[in-house]
């Protein structure tokens, strides 16, 4: 095969398709990236970090492995990117804070030694708001960073940098992380394909833990096939994780040719409400008739609870696990510590205050709030009783239903800055994602259009707990029908 | 549903240790006073009867085999450390 294009804008299953029939090497892949991130990242801002001579070194083993003959993975010789939040021994995890500005990890995540296993070079670190605690990136304590559709606007967040650098041409793929959309959300403002898996379904060793009920790994790619690809490598069961299940790994790409539907969809009404920006709506509406053309049964359904109170629910259930999690930034055994300081208490509280960033600041003072003594039953237990009434409102829609059918946000990109001052505003994002990771869900955003202005738009499809093979197949089918996820941005 | 007016800034602050300017203190207060009152439409629901969810997996009580096996090295453990000598982390003397 010949390369229709440079290959910064080729899928991962291209790509390595050309590496197996030898038309480049994984050193001269790696190399036309780290050109592009050169080229580009000034303007993108996506990476916090890189490590080109590691990668180098990984990409020259890969060479080697297939100049010996052996047969190779399909993620062998690939650079990935990961959000600076997931551990790789001997690079640098920020979590775009001053408080670990300065950390380097002293071991592998799970989800990144399955990734050296498959021979994929990890790579490169990339933005995000601090501790993933942001729908935009501007919380990042370096610098924000830009959508690559329109450098005005956010890309999203928490994993911006994760959504961006793939749009940017600048990585195949990236790993981000997902609390409340933080995986979906900047996908569908950056034109890309967003994968959040089912609670358990992927290791969270080695994830720095912001909302521990709710966090998991997942993958940004161009395509879902590259998704599925991604997923597979790093899903199954580790014992380092209790809450990882001991769930069956299919192959997911295999399992796209095989699986087409007719699927019975659903829609929840409620998601198409005040709010909605029409352009958005009326992408969303066409994706739902392609699907009626193409023979699935579209059904309205209801999720009245989880439209109305799954914001609420999560940023009592978020910001209290979060404030507990963030107990550990103490400054006395990694991290930053306050000079000076004159006893124990001293230390703690002049290390957070100079470590943490506004939005962390202010998360961690609702969360403890939320639990301490007599509030907890007012806020804290009566979130996690609504919560159990929205996991069971999405399961009896899924008695009949094989995926539901949704926009992944409100509104396109906005503008770096609209929504900084007003946390309430920019937590109203999130309104179509946050009840997928309260109920524990997989969902994908796929790209379904462009707005006026030439934003992307995204398709978000919510599945079955540990039916990703299901969730990518309907999604996928989509994708093939569709050639918006060919479309890339013209940086300036 | 307690009053978000009962929200006191200083005494949530020491809890968390965390040492806020005044300004943060004030921006926080009216901040989270918004949040709160925003929850507050949780009272909205009936939850008699309904038991909480603390997580969405399918895993309980999760058992292992009591084995030892290799851990992070002394060194590694302590890479991050804002001080250390000895193997051990240096703080300020914190017992008279």
């Amino acid at each position: 095969m010949t390369m229709a294009g440079p290959a910064i804008f080729e899928s991962a299953a291209t790509l390595s398709t050309l590496l197996a029939t030898r038309k480049i090497s994984a050193v001269e892949l790696l190399r036309e990236f780290t050109a592009r991130v050169d080229a580009v990242d000034g303007r993108v801002r996506a990476f916090n970090s890189r490590d080109d001579a590691g990668a180098l070194r990984l990409a020259a083993e890969s060479d080697a492995r297939r100049a010996a003959g052996r047969e190779l993975g399909p993620l062998d010789g690939l650079p990935v990117a990961f959000k600076d939040v997931i551990a790789v021994d001997g690079q640098p995890l920020t979590c775009s804070s001053r408080m670990l500005a300065n950390f380097v990890s002293p071991y592998d995540a799970t989800v990144t030694t399955k990734l050296r296993a498959a021979g994929a070079i990890p790579w490169g670190r990339l933005n995000l708001d601090e501790f993933a605690m942001g729908s935009s990136t501007e919380n990042s304590a370096f610098a924000p960073t830009a959508n690559p559709w329109d450098l005005r606007c956010v890309p999203g967040g928490s994993s911006g940098g994760s959504a961006a650098a793939v749009a940017a041409g600048e990585t195949p793929w990236a790993l981000g992380s997902d609390t409340g959309g933080s995986i979906r959300q900047p996908a569908a403002f950056c034109g890309i394909v967003g994968l959040k898996p089912t609670y358990g379904l992927v290791s969270r060793y080695g994830l720095a833990a912001f909302a521990s009920s709710l966090d998991q790994i997942g993958s940004l790619a161009r395509t879902v096939e590259d998704a599925a690809v991604l997923l597979g490598a790093i899903a199954g069961h580790d014992e380092r994780d209790s809450t990882s299940v001991r769930a069956e790994v299919p192959d997911y790409r295999a399992e796209l040719g095989r699986r087409k539907g007719p699927w019975r969809l659903g829609v929840p009404k409620e998601f198409f409400g005040a709010g909605l920006d029409p352009e958005i709506e009326a992408a969303v509406r066409a994706a739902m008739e392609f699907y009626r053309r193409a023979g699935c049964e579209i059904r309205e359904v209801a999720l009245p609870l989880a439209s109305e109170y799954a914001i609420a629910v999560y940023y009592l259930i978020a910001t209290a696990e979060a404030s507990s999690n963030l107990a550990r930034y103490d400054g006395i055994r990694y991290g930053h510590r306050a000079a000076g300081a004159t006893d124990a208490i001293d230390i703690y509280a002049r290390s957070r205050a100079e470590g943490f960033g506004e939005e962390v600041k202010r998360r961690i003072i609702l969360g403890t709030h939320v639990l301490s003594s007599g509030y907890y039953d007012a806020y804290y237990l009566r979130a996690q009783k609504v919560r159990t009434l929205i996991r069971a409102e999405f399961q009896n829609v899924f008695a009949a239903c094989d995926a539901l059918l949704s926009p992944t946000t409100p509104t396109p990109a906005f503008p770096l800055g609209a929504k900084v001052a007003d946390p309430l505003a920019m937590y109203l994002n999130d309104i179509y994602t946050i009840g997928v990771n309260l109920a524990g869900l997989p969902a994908i955003s796929v790209p379904c259009g462009f707005t006026s202005a030439g934003l992307p738009i995204g398709l978000q499809i919510i599945g079955r707990p540990f039916a990703e093979a299901d969730l990518l197949a309907v999604a996928s089918a989509y994708e093939q029908a569709h050639d918006w996820h060919r479309r890339h941005p013209q940086l300036p | 549903m307690n009053q978000t007016s009962d929200f006191d800034i200083d005494y949530v602050a020491n809890l968390a240790r965390l040492a806020l300017t005044q300004a943060e203190k004030e921006r926080f207060a009216r901040q989270l006073g918004e949040i709160l009152h925003y929850v507050e439409k949780l009272r909205q629901v009936d939850v008699a009867g309904v038991e909480p969810t603390a997580h969405a997996s399918p895993v309980f009580n999760v058992w292992q085999a009591d084995e030892p096996r290799p851990g992070l090295a002394v060194d590694a453990a302590l890479r991050n450390a804002p001080a250390a000598r000895d193997h051990q982390i240096v703080v300020p003397r914190v017992v008279e």
